[in-house]
């Protein structure tokens, strides 16, 4: 409708179409700010009005909190999110609020600056919490999916020393070479083919290509349990190349 | 016009007039004479080289004479075809010379020997869809029009406004040119008068057309000084009343409410003054740079001469006579009228009516239903799977909607740089046909598997552009249409530097988009020819009987004991029907249809499905009901106010607008005795509360009030309004009861509002008269309230259980005003009655039959095609977690064993491509198609990152 009415606002904005405010994904968000972004601006239909049935709206609302925290952690001004809900007969409310957004955002300067971050230590962090989104989004699965009566409570559904917790005591994923017997499961089960192996050879989990999504760990037979999960220790190297071999062992009982 | 003339069960016969009609309906036959247009249309590629070298310049037909175009000339931009035609005035037509026009002409399409064509059709049924004429105010010479320059009609100034008219989209003054700052609108010239040469009708459009006016001038210039002077400001349709308010509420703009006459014609600077008289200080005379006279609408020219081919009776003031209880149904059995040739009317309302005439003619010609039907053939879709994209991007300049603010040139060349672009242009009008043709001409020639579209809103136009990469062999989803329109040159009008930036980082973002896009496939579901209809009143009756009547069985379902809605407690209507009677025909024809199921005392517990497959399920008096079907239609009307104030419920002489109308049916004493009774206006609603006008109280009013004089002509009679909205032919009946003396005092909120009080019995209302500037008490027997209609008190369960929308006001959400006022943006769901806003009796049976139209256009079909944008599951990625299932509100999402393992599995038919799941999945393993991860973040990248396009084109470059 501010298109149609001839609204004027900004043209510092730029628009990504979506069917569904609840199909932005929070890999979207820090994507931007990744690529510099100063401020990320969702808009989605009015809360009790959804086209779909879905609610949309507030699942974005959801990941939007989420997101504000994870920024936080990261030390970034979680202002430069910021989530409204609106019908497309709202032109003049969109004009409007994209134009409060863009003097906001101007008010904070631009990302990493205002923050004081330098640039490259900036794209560290997004890169870095990039390839940690399927872990926080499983991690955080239940959460996600939770629909509050009342909106306002969305706002607390996080907590600061959750994030942070979530954000600091990573997980990682070993495979204990003295236990593992090769049976295949967990490679074939890895979601980010990030397991190494074959017949008879040891399996070994390509740290870089995990995603820390715990898998593996829990497929691994309980009778060999070789997947182990390390917080806050070292990774061991993984063993050489010719050392990979299994040596069977007898299972007790 | 784009779409019908594509539809290959539409054939177009333009420049043409009908002779003679014989037969009767359904089997009419029908003469035409296709006048010459010199042109052989199967050679004319609309070039327009023809009218670059004719000599001859012709007033502008279609810009009212404001400028000159050629004897060899194209109707408008738009025109369909897009081909010329060569005026009368021709040299070698009139004088037989020149003919340089036939040497110009690469395709040889010029015919100057070309004579009338004589054309015989055998037809079923018949719809005069002829328009209206407008009002010609230099027969009078009304407000100076002819002699003073500067006065112009409404039509002159929609000309100016528009980038295809005289100046190019620049508001300028006859006389010299020059931008006017002061403008004046004059409203109801032609409309609303009695006096020789005059219509005593309203016209219905002209209040909301000149709010457009002043909206859109301010827009071209902010500092106009604005002043509209009018009578009644008639804001009677959905939402109107808010868009008057935002006329009204700009800054310098001005409405007076005042009778004016036009002074004179100031000789030095051609400005003209005009006299009107104000409350405070007497007749005034003020000057304005340029007046606009608000013309109104006429019959058309050919009125009586159409109604003697046709054989149809024309009603008192030349337009055709409808049937009352059908208003597209003319005096002659199979020939239908629809649009403005039925009165004055709007375009939502035209396009009811159109929609309306289209079931009319399906129930008349049922029986021999699809046997003439042509399908559309494609060509064999181009594989384009593992080939290097080839990107086509096709630039629009809408006129100079898009080209007056964007740079497009610019934008082009711009576009000619990015990775993949091997085509790119610029295009006038992107939607005409020719440019659509265009667009599949460079798909061939150049070998392009990915096409953007650079122009408008893809809400309205991407279908027409995926049809076009149809036509050309393309997948049509390997199209990306965005916005530079209402996303840029409309918003950063006055920025044409950034908007020019902005609109190349659209294209780019388009163009990065594309690139990664895969052919889709559709989905064929099959069709349930059966319609469910929920409401019971004149709405959902008139609706399910059409449905009915063209051979599909109909499920009635209301939610009262009996059929008959509100009407039940309406006995009359201002143009005589008598509406108990119509509706007990109504009733029983229902219920004799042995296609119609009826279940009363209805509620709907569950609704399941999609388009061409619901499934409803309600209790009802015949016990719980599963009902299949394939459309669904809403038809719950809506309710009368029950008003807080004025002492209704207090004092039992106060009622409402209904309860009166029941009473005088009744004979009941109370109204018969009644001496004085006082009705009181806009109750409950154009308020902050309800801010929209209820549309029928004051022509409920006037009805209550012509039926009182009937029963004692001596009754004193008070109408307390703010604007009288007896639009179109109502007026006369206004019109008879102020010359039966029935009183009409404005008040006006906030200042001057009507006092109720009670004093020993008496009822005492106290308003100001603001003519005769005092106060006013009259002790009247009745006071009358004129309440609001409000939504049903179940539209919103009905809405959420249909996943339909209502309005800000409750009323249920077309899925557009104008192009589909009878659609939800679901599809398979329908609606009509007052549902959709208040309305009168043959506007309801009029929107019912657009609804009945629109069902059978879903229900004729054997399968509807299903997006191919749905999700789909990565099984090697999938790590089982169920998150995306969860999130699914439609169910479509299971968890199957595949290999001893969990994974997601998608029913694609019940996928509406929403996406939740996508954004939930810890792994990427569900993608939603056509908006994959993929294809967002290169959009987001391309956006933010220069170097992220720096670095596909070298890799472009590479690969080449």
């Amino acid at each position: 409708m501010a298109g149609v009415s001839r609204l004027q606002y900004p043209p510092d904005i730029r628009l990504i179409r979506v069917m569904c405010s609840g199909r932005v994904d929070l890999g979207f968000i820090l994507r931007a700010f990744y690529n510099g972004a100063d401020g990320v601006f969702i808009i989605g239909c009015r809360i009790g009005e959804c086209n779909y049935t879905t609610q949309g709206n507030i699942h974005a609302l959801n990941m939007v909190s989420l997101c504000k925290r994870i920024m936080e952690f990261l030390g970034i001004n979680p202002e430069r999110l910021m989530i409204e809900f609106m019908s497309s007969a709202e032109g003049i409310r969109f004009a409007r609020v994209v134009t409060d957004f863009t003097k906001k955002i101007r008010e904070i300067g631009p990302i990493g600056e205002a923050e004081g971050i330098g640039k490259e230590e900036l794209k560290k962090k997004f890169r870095d919490v990039i390839g940690l989104i399927p872990y926080i989004k499983s991690s955080m699965k239940e959460k996600l999916l939770k629909m509050l009566d009342n909106i306002e409570e969305y706002e607390s559904l996080y907590t600061k020393e959750e994030i942070e917790n979530l954000l600091t005591n990573i997980p990682s994923y070993y495979i204990d070479p003295e236990k593992c017997q090769a049976c295949g499961t967990c490679r074939r089960r890895c979601p980010a083919k990030a397991i190494d192996g074959d017949k008879n050879k040891i399996h070994i989990i390509d740290q870089d290509k995990c995603i820390k999504c715990g898998t593996c760990y829990e497929v691994c037979p309980p009778k060999f349990r070789a997947v182990k999960k390390l917080i806050g220790e070292p990774i061991p190297p993984p063993i050489p190349e010719e050392q990979r071999i299994v040596q069977r062992r007898k299972v007790a009982g | 016009m784009v779409e019908a003339d594509r539809h290959p069960n539409i054939e177009i016969l333009t420049y043409t007039d009908v002779k003679e009609v014989e037969g009767e309906a359904g089997d009419f036959k029908v003469t035409l004479i296709k006048r010459p247009r010199y042109i052989v249309e199967e050679n004319c590629t609309g070039c327009t080289t023809c009218m670059e070298y004719c000599p001859v310049l012709v007033p502008d037909p279609y810009n009212q004479g404001l400028c000159f175009s050629k004897a060899a000339h194209i109707y408008f931009s738009l025109a369909v075809p897009l081909i010329t035609y060569i005026d009368e005035e021709c040299l070698f037509l009139k004088e037989d010379k020149c003919r340089i026009c036939e040497s110009v002409c690469d395709n040889n399409a010029i015919d100057l020997t070309q004579r009338p064509e004589r054309i015989e059709l055998n037809v079923g049924a018949i719809v005069l869809s002829t328009g209206f004429e407008i009002f010609d105010p230099k027969v009078r010479g009304d407000f100076g029009y002819g002699r003073f320059k500067n006065v112009i009609t409404s039509l002159d100034f929609e000309r100016y406004l528009s980038s295809t008219g005289p100046s190019g989209g620049e508001i300028i003054r006859p006389s010299d040119g020059k931008h006017p700052k002061r403008i004046a609108w004059i409203q109801c010239v032609g409309s609303r008068q009695v006096l020789e040469g005059g219509n005593s009708y309203c016209s219905a459009v002209c209040c909301t057309y000149t709010q457009k006016h002043v909206l859109l001038a301010k827009e071209h210039d902010p500092d106009l000084d604005i002043t509209v002077f009018h009578n009644d400001i008639r804001a009677y349709g959905k939402d109107f009343e808010r868009y008057f308010e935002r006329a009204n509420s700009l800054p310098k703009v001005r409405f007076i409410r005042s009778y004016v006459s036009a002074g004179r014609e100031i000789p030095e600077t051609n400005n003209v003054t005009i006299r009107y008289s104000t409350p405070t200080e007497g007749v005034k005379e003020e000057e304005f740079d340029m007046v606009v006279l608000s013309v109104g609408l006429c019959p058309p020219k050919d009125a009586k001469e159409l109604a003697e081919k046709f054989g149809i009776e024309l009603e008192s003031h030349g337009f055709c006579k409808t049937n009352l209880e059908n208003p597209v149904e003319t005096s002659k059995k199979g020939v239908f009228v629809t649009g403005a040739f039925q009165g004055p009317i709007d375009i939502p309302e035209s396009v009811f009516g159109a929609s309306a005439a289209s079931a009319k003619c399906g129930e008349l010609l049922n029986y021999r239903r699809g046997k003439l039907v042509e399908e559309k053939k494609y060509p064999e879709e181009i594989d384009v799977k593992g080939k290097e994209p080839r990107i086509g991007v096709f630039v629009c300049h809408c006129g100079a909607n898009i080209g007056r603010v964007v740079n497009v040139p610019e934008v082009v060349e711009y576009v000619k740089t990015l990775p993949y672009v091997v085509h790119a242009q610029e295009q006038l009008f992107s939607c005409t046909t020719n440019s659509a043709k265009e667009i599949t001409d460079m798909i061939k020639e150049k070998n392009l598997n990915r096409v953007v579209v650079a122009a408008c809103s893809p809400r309205t136009l991407e279908p027409l552009f995926m049809e076009t990469l149809k036509e050309a062999g393309l997948n049509q989803y390997l199209l990306e249409m965005t916005n530079i329109r209402e996303h840029c040159s409309w918003v950063h009008s006055q920025e044409k530097e950034a908007a020019t930036q902005k609109a190349k980082d659209i294209v780019r973002k388009a163009v990065a988009r594309v690139a990664a896009l895969e052919p889709l496939k559709e989905f064929e579901l099959p069709v349930d020819k059966r319609a469910l209809v929920i409401g019971g009143g004149i709405a959902g009756m008139t609706c399910a009987l059409s449905i009915a009547n063209q051979g599909h069985e109909v499920y009635l379902l209301e939610k009262e004991k009996e059929l008959g809605g509100i009407a039940r407690r309406l006995h009359y209507t201002l143009e005589g029907l008598d509406v108990q009677k119509f509706l007990k025909d109504l009733i029983q024809k229902v219920y004799k249809h042995p296609l119609i199921h009826v279940y009363t005392g209805a509620e709907i517990t569950e609704v399941s499905g999609y388009v061409g497959n619901f499934v409803t399920k309600a209790n009802t008096d015949r016990g719980a009901v599963e009902i299949k079907h394939g459309a669904a239609v809403i038809a719950i009307g809506s309710e009368e106010y029950k008003p807080k104030e004025y002492l209704y419920g207090e004092n039992e002489n106060v009622l409402t607008q209904l309860e009166l109308e029941e009473l005088i049916a009744k004979k009941d004493e109370k109204v018969t005795n009644a001496q004085t009774v006082v009705m009181i206006q806009c109750v409950g609603c154009r308020n902050e509360e309800r801010n929209y006008c209820s549309r029928v109280c004051c022509s409920h009013a006037i009805k209550n009030a012509l039926k009182l004089k009937e029963i004692n002509p001596d009754m004193d009679i008070y109408i307390l309004f703010r604007d009288m909205r007896t639009y179109g032919f109502k007026e006369d009946f206004y019109r008879e009861a102020a010359d039966k003396e029935v009183r009409f005092i404005r008040y006006e909120p906030p200042e001057n509002v009507p006092q109720v009080r009670e004093e020993g019995g008496v009822i005492k209302v106290t308003v100001k008269d603001p003519i005769l500037d005092m106060d006013l008490e009259i002790d009247t027997d009745l006071l009358i309230l004129s309440a609001a209609a409000i939504p049903s008190k179940d539209a919103e369960k009905i809405a959420l259980l249909y996943k339909v929308p209502l309005n800000e006001d409750g009323f249920f959400k077309e899925a557009h005003v104008k192009l589909r006022p009878v659609d939800f943006a679901t599809e398979g769901v329908y609606l009509c009655g007052t549902a959709h806003y208040p309305k009168h009796i043959n506007e309801v049976i009029n929107q019912a039959h657009g609804a009945a139209g629109r069902v059978l256009t879903l229900l004729s079909q054997d399968v509807v095609t299903a997006s191919g944008s749905v999700a789909e599951v990565d099984v090697d990625k999938c790590m089982g977690c169920g998150a995306c299932v969860e999130a699914c509100a439609y169910g479509a999402i299971q968890l199957v064993t595949i290999k001893g393992a969990k994974k997601a599995q998608v029913n694609p038919v019940l996928c509406k491509g929403d996406g939740l799941c996508n954004a939930k999945c810890p792994t990427g393993a569900i993608q939603l198609k056509h908006y994959t991860d993929e294809e967002i973040i290169r959009e987001i990248d391309s956006l933010l990152l220069e170097e992220a396009v720096e670095e596909e084109k070298k890799v472009a470059a590479g690969g080449k």
